[in-house]
C-alpha cells in the first residue's frame, strides 16, 4: 500500500514504550536505558525520523484493533528472506496472539521510535530477539491485567491462547478485542517473564509462514517500480562509463526532442533525464551526447588489476600491509616444506532482480522517499545531506525490495541520493528513478576482487602447525582495520590449532567501488580456507572429514563438530556412489551461525554438474524453520552462480558484463535438490540471510578435487573468454603458486 | 500513433511510438504494473505476459508488433490452471522477494496448458528462460508438480 504524505505526528518516548520496545537503543533491551545513551543524544540530533508511527499503547510494534487483529510493525526489512514473519512470530509467540490473525507493515524510517534501521550481518533475528519477545510478553501481560481486574480473579490463574484470554477456573474468556479497551489502560510491566523454550507454540513450528505469498502470487505486490503518484516524473541518468570520469560537457538538444521528455539536468553523478513515462526516459537519454573527463577515472582492465594484487602481495608495491592475526614467535621462519596456496576472487555484481530504483519528493526541506530500503536509518541521512535537510525532514517509506543482496544497503545510498539530486530539480513533483540492468551491472559496489596467498607448515601429526596468510582486496569502509576481508580467518579453528599465524592484510585504494554482498568476506574465505584444508587432507592421505574432525576436537569447536557429525549422517558420507560421482564437503561459521554442505558432483565436458546438496545448520534456537531451509537453498543458489559463473570485468576501465547474456546466473536446470537440517539447539538464535553462501563453492571445488585431482585456484570455474577470470579450474592464473 | 489490442480482455487503444515495448505500455500507459523489467533483453523473463496464448517476453515484443493480439498480464491469468499454481504457490511459500514470480507464474500456467503432467525435464525446458535471483527454483518445481496434480483432479 502506497501512502499519500501524511501529516507529521510527534512522538514522545514515555515509559510505557521504552518498556514496549519504543527504543532508542537499536535493538537492545531498552528497560533500564539511561539519558547518557549515546543512541539517545543522537536520535536528538538526528531529530528522529520523519513520520511517527501510530500511537498504540502496546508501543510502537504492536497494534490491536476492535477488528480482532494484531498487527506487528516490522523495523527490519523485507528483501525477500521473509524477515517479516520472523519478526511477527517473536511477537505474536509471546503475547499468545492468533497467528492466523496477525499482519505486518513495515516501518518507515524513525530513528527515535524504532532505532537504527537496517538489516545487516544476518542479525535481524538475533538483535531483535529481546526486544520483540518483551514487547510481546509485556502487551500479553497488559491484556491479562484488564481481565484479572475484570474477572476479579488473580492474573496467575489466567490463561491466553490465540488472542483469547480465560480463566479456566470461572470458565470465562474474552478476547483481545473485547479487552482492548480496558488493557490499553493497563501499565505494562517493567520486565515482564518471557517463556521457556519448550513451552513455544509458534516458535520453531512450521505455523511460522510468510504473510506475503499471496500479493507475490498475483502481481498485487508493490515495489518501488510500480509506485505510481500523481504528477509523478521517470528518470533515468547517464553515467560515466568509468570509474571516477567526471561530466566534461553534454548536449541534449536530440534528447529534448523525443516525445515526453520533460527536462535535462546536470546532477553530480552525470545527466538525467526527466520525461513523463519510462521509455521517454530511455530514449531521451539514448539520445544524449557526453564527453567524460577520465583524468581521475580507473583506466585499467581486469588483467593489470590482478598483476597488481599479485605484486602487492609479494611486498613489490607500496601498499603496506596491516596484521589481522599472529601468534607465535617464529613467524618469519616458512622455509623447507612450505606448502603455498594462492587464490584469485573477481568483482561480483549483486544482480537483484529488481534494479535499483527510488521515488523521492523534495518539497522545501520536507522530503519523501518510498524505496524498498536496505538501510533506512543510512538513507535518510543520506537523502537529507544531498537534499541539504535534516533527517527530520526526511520520511523514508520502506516497501518490500526485489531482492538486495547487499546492493539496496550500501553506506553511499548511491542511487536513492541520486534520486533525490534529481527531485531537487522538480518543482516538487515527485521522481521515479529508474536504473536499467546495464546501468546498475557498470555502477560498482561490487563484492571486492581479491587475492589470497597462504604457507602452510604441517606438523608431524600432518595439520598445520604454522600458518602465514596474506590478503588482498579493496576495503569496505573508508576508516578502521580491513575486518570484512578477513573475516572468518582469524576465527577459524583450522587457526585455533595452529602453533603460529601471520595474517596480513592489504588494503589497495583505487575508484572502483566496492560494497558489502551477501556473506561479505565469508563469500571468499570459505573458498579458501574449506578449499585449502581438503588440499591439506588431501596431503595428509586422510579423509577429508575425518581430518576437519580431529582439528575441530582440538579447537574446541563444539558446533562445527556437531555440525560435520550430521552432515555425514545426512548425507551419507563414505557411502558409495554410482560411477564419476564424488562428494565434496564444507563447514564454515558466518554471523555467529555455522553451516555445513555436503555437493554431489560429476564432471561433464570439463565443467562440475552438481544434482544435489545437504545442509546442516547451526543457527541457535530456529524461530522460523520453513524460512531458514528457504534461505539455505536461495543461498546454495546465489553462491552457486557465483562459484561457476560470476566475474565483473574491466576493460581500460569500462565494465563489460552488463547484463545476464554476459553474467549469467543458476537456472532452473542448473539448481541442485538441497536438503536441509536444522540442528536441534537451546542458544540464542544466529542469523541465517547470509552464511548459507560460502560453503557451497569449496564444497563443489573439493568435489572437482576428489574427482579430477585438480585444485580450484580462481573463481568462477567455468571459463567465459573473458579476463582473468573464468577458467578456476585450469592451473596457470596464479603464476608462482605450488599447489598440493 | 494508435494501436488497438486486447488486454485481459478489453482492447485497449494506445497512442504510443510503435516502437515502445510491450512492458511499458503494460506498465505505464495501462498501469498494469504486474507484470515487471528486469533486464530488458528477454534473458530473465521478469516480464513474461501470453501473446495469443504464448508466454513471451514483453520487454522485447514492440507494440506495433504486439498489435492485435490477445494479451494477458499476471494482474489477469485464470482458468484451472491458474488457479491450481497460484495456490501451491502460497501453500508451498515459493516467493522471497517475489520479483520475478509474476513470470515465474505466466511460464509455468502455459506450461501446465500445454504439458498437463509435465516431467522435471519438461519443466526445466519450461522454466529457464525465468531467473529468480533468490534462486526459488526447487520450491517453483515442487509447486509446479503440486499443480499440475490437482489442476487434473
Amino acid at each position: 500500500m502506497i501512502e499519500a504524505p501524511a501529516p507529521k505526528r510527534r512522538f514522545r518516548m514515555t515509559r510505557r514504550r521504552m518498556i514496549l520496545g519504543g527504543t532508542l537503543a537499536g535493538g537492545a533491551l531498552v528497560v533500564g536505558y539511561t539519558a547518557t545513551h549515546p543512541m539517545q543524544v543522537a536520535g536528538a540530533i538526528l531529530q528522529g525520523g520523519g513520520s511517527d508511527p501510530e500511537p498504540s499503547a502496546f508501543g510502537p510494534f504492536i497494534r490491536v484493533t476492535p477488528d480482532g487483529w494484531t498487527t506487528i510493525v516490522n523495523r527490519q526489512q523485507e528483501l525477500g528472506q521473509g524477515i517479516h514473519a520472523g519478526m511477527a512470530a517473536m511477537i505474536a509467540e509471546e503475547l499468545d496472539a492468533d497467528w492466523d490473525r496477525v499482519r505486518v507493515i513495515d516501518a518507515h524510517s524513525n530513528l527515535r521510535a524504532y532505532g537504527m534501521q537496517g538489516s545487516a550481518g544476518s542479525n535481524s533475528i538475533a538483535s531483535n530477539w529481546d526486544l520483540m519477545r518483551t514487547a510481546g510478553a509485556a502487551a500479553r501481560a497488559m491484556f491479562v491485567a484488564a481481565a484479572a481486574m475484570r474477572w476479579s480473579v488473580p492474573r496467575n490463574l489466567i490463561t491466553v491462547r490465540d488472542g483469547v484470554v480465560s480463566h479456566p477456573g470461572s470458565n470465562r474468556s474474552a478476547t483481545f478485542a473485547e479487552l482492548l479497551a480496558e488493557a490499553a489502560r493497563q501499565t505494562p510491566p517493567q520486565q515482564p517473564s518471557l517463556k521457556h523454550p519448550k513451552d513455544y507454540r509458534l516458535i520453531g513450528t512450521d505455523r511460522v509462514r510468510r504473510k506475503d505469498s499471496l500479493p507475490k502470487s498475483t502481481g498485487a505486490q508493490v515495489y518501488t517500480q510500480d509506485v505510481q503518484l500523481p504528477d509523478m516524473l521517470v528518470a533515468m541518468v547517464a553515467h560515466s562509463p568509468r570509474f571516477g570520469g567526471r561530466l566534461a560537457k553534454f548536449d541534449s538538444s536530440d534528447a529534448r526532442k523525443v516525445k515526453g521528455v520533460v527536462d535535462v539536468i546536470a546532477i553530480e553523478t552525470g545527466v538525467a533525464v526527466v520525461a513523463e513515462n519510462t521509455f521517454a526516459a530511455r530514449q531521451g537519454r539514448d539520445a544524449l551526447r557526453t564527453e567524460w573527463n577520465d583524468s581521475a577515472a580507473e583506466t585499467r582492465s581486469t588483467p593489470q588489476l590482478v598483476s597488481y594484487y599479485h605484486d602487492i602481495a609479494a611486498g613489490r608495491t607500496d601498499v603496506e600491509p596491516s596484521e589481522f592475526h599472529s601468534k607465535g614467535e617464529d613467524a618469519a621462519a616458512f622455509g623447507a616444506g612450505t606448502i603455498e596456496f594462492a587464490f584469485d576472487f573477481p568483482y561480483l555484481a549483486h544482480a537483484p532482480m529488481e534494479t535499483m530504483d527510488c521515488v523521492a519528493q523534495v518539497d522545501g526541506w520536507d522530503v519523501k522517499i518510498i524505496s524498498g530500503s536496505h538501510l533506512p536509518t543510512v538513507d535518510q541521512v543520506q537523502a537529507a545531506r544531498v537534499a541539504a535537510t535534516i533527517p527530520g525532514r526526511v520520511d523514508v517509506q520502506v516497501i518490500p525490495a526485489g531482492g538486495s543482496f547487499g546492493r539496496r544497503g550500501n553506506l553511499t545510498a548511491d542511487y536513492l541520493a541520486e534520486c533525490v539530486r534529481i527531485a531537487k530539480r522538480t518543482n516538487g513533483r515527485p521522481v521515479k528513478l529508474i536504473w536499467t540492468r546495464e546501468d546498475e551491472q557498470s555502477s560498482g559496489l561490487f563484492r571486492p576482487m581479491a587475492h589470497h596467498r597462504i604457507w602452510v607448515q604441517l606438523g608431524p601429526d600432518g595439520f598445520p602447525a604454522r600458518w602465514r596468510h596474506h590478503v588482498v582486496a579493496q576495503s569496505l569502509l573508508p576508516v578502521g582495520p580491513n575486518a570484512q576481508a578477513v573475516e572468518g580467518i582469524a576465527t577459524s579453528p583450522y587457526l585455533a590449532a595452529a602453533r603460529v599465524v601471520d595474517g596480513k592484510v592489504f588494503s589497495p585504494s583505487f575508484p572502483v567501488p566496492v560494497a558489502f554482498f551477501r556473506s561479505v568476506g565469508h563469500s571468499i574465505n570459505g573458498m579458501v580456507m574449506e578449499h585449502a584444508i581438503d588440499q591439506l587432507a588431501k596431503r595428509a592421505g586422510r579423509d577429508p572429514a575425518d581430518y576437519r574432525r580431529a582439528m575441530y576436537r582440538r579447537a574446541g569447536a563444539k558446533r562445527h563438530l556437531a555440525v560435520l557429525d550430521e552432515l555425514c549422517r545426512k548425507a551419507g558420507w563414505g557411502t558409495p556412489l554410482a560411477a564419476g560421482w564424488a562428494r565434496g564437503l564444507a563447514v564454515h561459521e558466518a554471523f555467529g551461525t555455522v553451516v555445513g554442505q555436503v555437493a554431489e558432483v560429476r564432471m561433464q565436458d570439463g565443467r562440475p554438474i552438481v544434482r544435489r546438496v545437504v545442509a546442516v545448520v547451526d543457527c541457535g534456537i530456529a524461530v522460523s524453520p520453513d524460512q531458514i531451509a528457504a534461505q539455505m537453498e536461495g543461498a546454495i543458489g546465489f553462491g552457486l552462480s557465483a562459484a561457476l559463473y560470476g566475474a565483473m570485468t574491466l576493460k581500460d576501465g569500462v565494465v563489460q558484463e552488463t547484463n545476464f547474456d554476459t553474467y549469467p546466473v543458476v537456472r532452473m536446470n542448473e539448481m541442485p535438490a538441497v536438503e536441509t537440517y536444522i540442528l536441534p539447539s537451546s542458544n540464542r538464535p544466529t542469523g541465517m540471510g547470509e552464511p548459507g553462501v560460502p560453503p557451497i563453492a569449496p564444497a563443489i571445488a573439493n568435489a572437482v578435487l576428489a574427482l579430477t585431482g585438480a585444485p580450484t585456484r580462481s573463481l568462477p570455474m567455468l571459463p567465459k573468454g573473458s579476463a582473468n577470470f573464468g577458467s578456476g579450474m585450469s592451473p596457470g592464473t596464479t603464476p608462482g603458486a605450488t599447489t598440493v | 500513433m494508435s494501436y488497438s489490442l486486447t488486454v485481459n480482455g478489453q482492447v485497449r487503444h494506445v497512442d504510443e511510438d510503435g516502437q515502445t515495448p510491450l512492458l511499458w505500455v503494460l506498465r505505464d500507459t495501462l498501469k498494469l504494473p504486474g507484470t515487471k523489467y528486469g533486464c530488458g533483453i528477454a534473458q530473465c523473463g521478469a516480464c513474461t505476459v501470453h501473446v495469443d496464448g504464448q508466454p513471451m517476453r514483453s520487454c522485447s515484443l514492440a507494440l506495433e508488433a504486439a498489435a492485435g493480439s490477445q494479451i494477458v498480464t499476471i494482474e489477469a491469468v485464470d482458468g484451472p490452471q491458474a488457479d491450481a499454481i497460484r495456490d501451491a504457490w502460497v501453500a508451498r511459500d515459493v516467493p522471497q522477494c517475489g520479483f520475478c514470480q509474476s513470470g515465474q507464474i505466466m511460464s509455468a500456467v502455459a506450461l501446465l496448458r500445454s504439458v498437463p503432467k509435465p516431467t522435471d525435464a519438461d519443466i526445466d525446458i519450461a522454466m529457464s528462460g525465468n531467473i529468480c535471483r533468490c534462486a526459488t527454483y526447487n520450491r517453483i518445481r515442487a509447486a509446479i508438480h503440486d499443480a499440475a496434480g490437482s489442476a487434473q483432479s
